[in-house]
């Protein structure tokens, strides 16, 4: 990805409008943008969902196809997660091998998923020890506004709700659903000039300090969280994120 | 192309296609011009079962810069397909067909565009094909030319695109999956409507002369047809006022918080 920058007096503006209490967009410090959530949106897909995140744009779709277990997990289905940040979002993603931003956005995408045991991998064996479905996540951004860690949790929780296992067409039996246990979702919030905003544009992710995302399942357990960015939190700050992360889950949850 | 199974009849007793399509009927063809936000103009296609978006950013410095030409612009198009676009997952990332397919667009957009307006610079056209049913490079094409305009790039005219091939011997318009894994030929084309030229012509398969010749002709109707609904894109586009609007209103949605 090529160097980030921000013009001082759009910095500036930002700054101005949080001392203000405001932000660019009429947001309150704690409301997230609006969310539309579609779900069967590509039919080549096993399972699929187009999320729209204000103007932040992601399809997610799930496929399963048959391979082998990890040696050390015979009794489990396998899970890939893979981000494209591809030039089509915005000019600043170029074309090539996955980068470090998108290697993130797929592992934090990966952990809250996997942790929160989205998907019973038991129930996506065949054989144990020889034959297994693998299923893969692929999170393609076509529009970047900014907090691509929720907008493709969200769309990947959403899939699975709709992900059919294709075992008819490998002669494996009747398909079924996609055997879902829980839903992790997570909410992404950033530190600036002291503040702490939800679900962040993409100027506001420029403009900050630190970026924490918290994973949640239904009983209000945290299943993952990851921080970025050179700033810091105090310990205040992150029992108020995770705290609104927990109530934030819980309102998006009951949506898609 | 290649054998046809025994329990697949490409055309029935009627002369209709699988789908219920007459020889020369096109899939239905939906453009919305317009789709993305950050994107300087940008286009989404549906086309049958196909699902393809454009996005435009340009004209913007030319990277790699020994590419760029002191006399005119550079017009770079990518095509690549979602891993989830196909049945069989598509491993990430470009391979030689997709290499192949961007080089050709780029080539086909070239000639339409002023690109002597914009000297050293690039114009980069990025085409994501979302779910594939054949066909795609026309989608793509066709929905690159519309985000050129919504971009603002000056160009001579849009480039509409459309294939024509052969199935059971007959000699069809926009083949699906199935007509063009089993059929006989397939013949994509891109053509400017006010000029009559044509700027993009592939073909594989077998045909004969008067196949050609009628695929050719058959070819160039539909190009007509589908710049009309290019046009109409942008017409919608740019008569509405105040928020740019939403590419698939689609029912399902819901809107949330």
């Amino acid at each position: 990805m090529s160097k980030d920058v921000i013009a001082d007096l759009k910095r500036d503006y930002i700054s101005k409008l949080l001392a203000k209490g405001m932000r660019a967009d009429g947001r309150k410090f704690d409301e997230a943008r609006p969310l539309k959530v579609e779900t069967n949106y590509i039919g080549s897909a096993e399972g699929s969902a187009r999320v729209t995140l204000g103007n932040t744009q992601v399809v997610v779709g799930v496929k399963l196809i048959m391979g082998a277990p990890f040696p050390d997990t015979p009794n489990s289905g396998v899970l890939t997660t893979n981000a494209e940040l591809i030039p089509m979002a915005s000019e600043t993603f170029e074309g090539g091998p996955p980068d470090q931003e998108s290697i993130e956005v797929a592992r934090v995408i990966d952990r809250g998923i996997r942790e929160g045991h989205a998907v019973d991998m038991s129930k996506l064996v065949i054989e144990p020890g020889k034959e297994v479905w693998i299923m893969f996540v692929d999170i393609h951004v076509i529009d970047y506004d900014g907090n691509l860690f929720d907008a493709a949790n969200i769309g990947a929780n959403a899939a699975f709700k709709t992900a059919i296992v294709p075992a008819k067409r490998a002669g494996k039996g009747e398909d079924y659903p996609l055997p879902v246990l829980h839903q992790p979702i997570s909410v992404t919030s950033v530190k600036v000039d002291g503040k702490i905003l939800v679900d962040p544009t993409h100027d506001e992710e420029r403009v900050a300090e630190a970026r924490l995302t918290v994973a949640t399942i239904e009983n209000g357990n945290l299943c993952a969280m990851q921080k970025g960015l050179d700033g810091a939190f105090t310990h205040d700050e992150v029992l108020k994120i995770v705290d609104s992360a927990r109530r934030m889950g819980n309102e998006i949850r009951a949506k898609i | 192309m290649g054998g046809t199974p025994t329990d697949l009849k490409l055309i029935d007793e009627n002369g209709l296609r699988i789908d219920g399509r007459r020889p020369d009927e096109m899939r239905p063809l939906r453009i919305e011009a317009g789709a993305l936000k950050r994107a300087d103009g940008s286009a989404y296609v549906e086309w049958g079962l196909n699902k393809v978006m454009a996005a435009v950013y340009g004209p913007r410095e030319c990277h790699p810069r020994h590419l760029q030409n002191p006399e005119r612009a550079l017009v770079q198009c990518n095509y690549n397909m979602a891993s989830f676009s196909v049945d069989d997952r598509k491993k990430p990332g470009p391979d030689r067909r997709s290499h192949e397919i961007s080089k050709i667009i780029s080539e086909a957009l070239t000639h339409v565009v002023f690109t002597e307006y914009f000297p050293r610079t690039s114009i980069d056209v990025y085409i994501e094909v979302l779910q594939a049913n054949a066909g795609t490079r026309c989608a793509g094409l066709t929905a690159a030319s519309v985000a050129l305009a919504d971009a603002g790039v000056p160009m001579r005219d849009l480039v509409a695109s459309c294939a024509a091939g052969k199935v059971a011997g007959t000699i069809v318009l926009d083949l699906t999956k199935e007509e063009d894994n089993f059929g006989q030929a397939d013949m994509p084309m891109g053509y400017v409507p006010t000029s009559g030229e044509i700027v993009l012509l592939q073909m594989d398969g077998d045909m004969t002369q008067e196949e050609f010749e009628k695929a050719i002709k058959m070819d160039i109707e539909a190009c007509k047809k589908v710049h009309e609904v290019q046009r109409d894109a942008l017409k919608r586009r740019y008569s509405q006022k105040g928020e740019s609007p939403e590419y698939a209103a689609a029912p399902e949605a819901k809107e949330v918080a």
